[in-house]
């Protein structure tokens, strides 16, 4: 059946392998991915831990759901402590690697220690082997695929890699599988490279019995209808991701010159638009492809049209990647950003990180906090798309003064380079912000601060905020599956009810990263897409596990929890800048200077936020420090953890 | 007139959700080893080309039987095993020129697409219609529409650009 699925436990020091199965008992209290990778980690790391040390250990994951039919069950997450945050290191990518993982025998890797040479994990129906990867360390992310592909004579085997920034140890170096499916967030390449895995090849055979497959299809083909049919996802499925940014950045949403500005002008190089017609002009007509079984098709194919890397092939970009290399950094041209994404896909190192921090390190130029010796002679200044491109290569190789010291992350940078370089760093417990900007939604602004693996916004943002639904609406998405009776506001600029709207959307992923399924899935962009009424019947159908909609979600609470206890545990406190629940200075103290009448002068008001603070602890059942009473501890059943289930 | 299954490729976005209904219409499982159709990848040039059986007229896999256990369903258009005369000799694996032909290690069974018994899954779930249903008689019209297109677009250019000269 669908949850015959096992754990296994992999010592990179000894080379000892261990395959447990997961209990049911354990699949009840934290489904499977990300709920139960948080359980993993929170039970089998000891506090204070090197992040980059043999004895941080490594989760990787498929959904409980995975493979099966969930409308788009691709997911695989990674887990482990961050050496950017210091805090939860927490991925999540799709592709065709998760499937892949279970068709192998497998839900969950926990791997320890570290390998004494470069060594990847070769994973095949049921069994697992160290293999020696001195022949591929050094490779890039796709050479690496297919150099394993090659080596083991299958070309159906699905990796995830490291490329060079991983090897590297640039602190915010991803995984990655396919030619861009990126656990971007944390570091994640860096644990992998700190252990000298270079890679985990999965090639599986084995069935996955669905429980009920007549229904299992049904349902499936109505959860297809009912995505396909929303227009955000219509339109996702023709422009991808970039045209949130388009729609963003016309609003007044987009932060640029790191956070000068909140809109990025005469950007028309870089509108969606624009970016699909190159993607047509060298892909063709039909150029978007899709994640394992997802008919929401978002990511675009594309050839890098002129340049130094012209006729280079990649997907994307992301929104992501038009902030980092567009709006943020300044500029404005669509092959700086088609190559950025390509750069940051070959080495394997999060664009959105990387473009945010060479943002920051722009204004530190402007403002002569880094001068020219710093950068051995390269003209940081915003709108130089050369030095963008180099400072990409520096951080990945960890080139020069400055290149390696901005591989360390923001605030470890921001120690080395002093002065008062910190109060420009945009970030929340050390992990960059996205490049949009939240000054003019507080409910946006809240879910960054509060991300359990520093600021991000597929933590919790209530997106559907923008769209002025009528509270009634808004209503019946928020008082399910557990009824709230407090205030909503369907106005985008208010503090009203903003706290449990970001309290669900938290749960809500939690369950989306449970489940393994994709968040554009869920009540992400749309308010009409299923969440977890839905998924107690996706589940039931694939894998025959009975959970109603309100014991999802109290999987999603518990599981929200241990995320916050190891966090607790590694120093997290409520004010702190650099490891609290709370944003940079400059979402209090400066207005928004471009953008709509709703936007133009919006900054976050401080009293507010720490009420929209108080309220957001007390929806949790955490105290005013943010640290979990007792009470809620014993509901979810927390109260004897670590409990060491498996 | 039986209908074919028609494959555009240059419309799959190499999602791989027929595979996955493919096994659980056939096998009740998750598991594309086990499916009659496969998407053949190449990712590094961004190109998928899904692969299923022809139902050939002319089919090498039924000339090929020793036994006579493959033939041709006219009313269905399929080309149809009968697996109590099948030997399992996998000749027709070995002579499929298109490897449509599969063999189940665990059943020890060939298996082919048998078009859903006239309603294939695949093509039912595939929303970009990148697999499709179609008559026969109209099987090359979108073809030629695309075609057609492209010759109308490049004319008009072709006028724009004399225009502005």
């Amino acid at each position: 059946m669908a949850l015959n699925r096992k754990i296994a436990y992999i010592d990179l020091s000894t080379g000892k392998v261990e395959m447990k199965p997961i209990p049911l008992e354990v699949r009840k209290k934290f489904l499977g991915g990300r709920g139960l990778d948080a359980y993993l980690l929170y039970n089998h790391t000891e506090k204070g831990i090197d992040p980059l040390g043999p004895k941080n250990v490594l989760m990787v994951s498929a959904g409980i759901l995975g493979g099966t039919l969930a409308s788009a069950s691709a997911r695989t997450h990674i887990m482990a402590k961050s050496p950017l945050t210091e805090l939860l290191g927490s991925s999540n990518m799709g592709g065709f690697f998760a499937p892949e993982l279970r068709w192998a025998g497998f839900d969950h890797l926990v791997i320890k220690g570290k390998a004494e040479k470069p060594v990847y994990l070769w994973i095949h129906n049921g069994e697992i082997e160290l293999r020696d990867a001195s022949n591929i360390w050094g490779k890039t992310t796709t050479e690496t695929q297919w150099a394993i592909r090659e080596e083991l004579g299958d070309e159906d085997i699905k990796s995830a890699v490291i490329g060079p920034a991983g090897e590297n140890l640039v602190r915010y170096a991803n995984v990655m599988t396919g030619i861009k499916d990126s656990a971007g967030r944390g570091g994640m390449g860096a644990v992998f490279g700190s252990k000298n895995l270079k890679a985990i090849a999965v090639r599986g055979t084995m069935d996955i019995k669905i429980a009920y497959p007549t229904d299992a299809l049904e349902y499936n083909k109505r959860f297809i209808n009912q995505i396909v049919s929303s227009k955000v996802n219509q339109t996702q499925g023709t422009l991808g991701t970039p045209f949130i940014w388009g729609a963003t950045n016309s609003w007044g949403g987009i932060r640029t010159r790191n956070f000068q500005y909140n809109q990025c002008e005469y950007a028309d190089d870089i509108e969606p638009e624009r970016i699909d017609e190159i993607c047509e002009e060298t892909m063709g007509k039909y150029h978007m492809a899709g994640c394992f079984g997802c008919q929401v098709h978002c990511r675009a194919k594309y050839k890098i049209p002129s340049g130094p890397y012209a006729g280079k092939y990649d997907e994307g970009p992301e929104y992501t990647s038009q902030g980092a290399f567009g709006g943020e950094p300044d500029c404005k041209n669509a092959v700086t950003v088609l190559t950025g994404n390509h750069l940051v896909d070959q080495w394997g190192v999060d664009n959105l990180e990387i473009g945010s921090i060479i943002s920051w390190a722009m204004e530190l130029y402007e403002l002569g906090i880094l001068t020219n010796k710093d950068t051995d002679g390269l003209d940081l200044s915003f709108g130089n798309d050369e030095a963008l491109l180099e400072m990409i290569r520096r951080i990945a190789f960890r080139d020069g003064w400055l290149g390696d010291t901005l591989a360390e992350g923001g605030i470890q940078a921001s120690e080395k380079i002093g002065k008062d370089s910190f109060s420009y760093l945009i970030q929340v417990k050390g992990m960059s912000n996205l490049h949009s900007d939240e000054r003019a939604t507080p409910a946006l602004a809240l879910g960054i601060a509060t991300g359990s693996r520093g600021s991000d916004h597929l933590r919790s943002r209530p997106a559907i905020d923008l769209y002025h639904l009528p509270e009634e609406i808004l209503r019946k998405v928020y008082s399910n599956p557990v009824p709230y009776n407090g205030p909503l506001s369907s106005e985008h600029t208010s503090y009203v009810g903003k706290a449990w709207q970001v309290f669900w959307q938290e749960l809500c992923y939690m369950g989306v990263d449970c489940l393994g399924i994709c968040k554009y899935h869920t009540t992400f962009l749309g308010a009409t897409l299923p969440n977890f009424e839905d998924w107690s019947k996706v589940l039931y159908y694939n894998t025959g596990l009975e959970m109603t909609p309100k014991e999802i979600w109290d999987v999603a609470e518990r599981t929200y929890n241990i995320e916050r206890l190891f966090n607790m545990r590694e120093g997290l406190t409520r004010d702190d800048p650099k490891k609290g629940d709370t944003l940079n200075h400059r979402y209090f103290d400066e207005p928004c200077l471009r953008g709509a009448p709703d936007v133009i002068g919006a900054k976050i008001d401080r009293k507010k936020f720490n009420k929209m603070i108080d309220e957001y602890y007390e929806h949790h059942g955490w105290d005013e420090n943010g640290v979990t009473l007792p009470e809620t501890m014993k509901r979810l059943g927390l109260d004897k953890e670590p409990s060491h289930l498996v | 007139m039986a209908k074919v299954l028609m494959i555009n490729y240059e419309k799959c976005t190499g999602c791989r959700l027929c595979e996955l209904i493919c096994s659980v219409v056939h096998e009740g499982v998750s598991n594309p080893s086990r499916s009659r159709i496969k998407v053949m990848k190449w990712e590094s040039e961004g190109l998928y080309i899904p692969m299923s059986c022809q139902q050939c007229e002319d089919a090498p896999c039924m000339n090929v039987c020793p036994v006579k256990a493959i033939s041709r369903d006219e009313e269905l258009g399929r080309i149809v095993v009968d697996y109590d005369v099948c030997i399992g000799c996998r000749s027709c694996v070995a002579v499929c020129p298109f490897g449509a032909m599969n063999f189940n290690a665990k059943d020890k069974q060939v298996f082919k697409c048998d078009l859903c018994d006239g309603d294939p899954q695949c093509v039912r779930f595939c929303e970009v219609k990148a697999i499709e249903y179609l008559e026969v008689d109209d099987m090359s019209i979108y073809k030629k529409r695309d075609a057609a297109t492209r010759i109308s677009v490049a004319g008009k250019e072709a006028v724009a650009l004399q225009a502005a000269m």
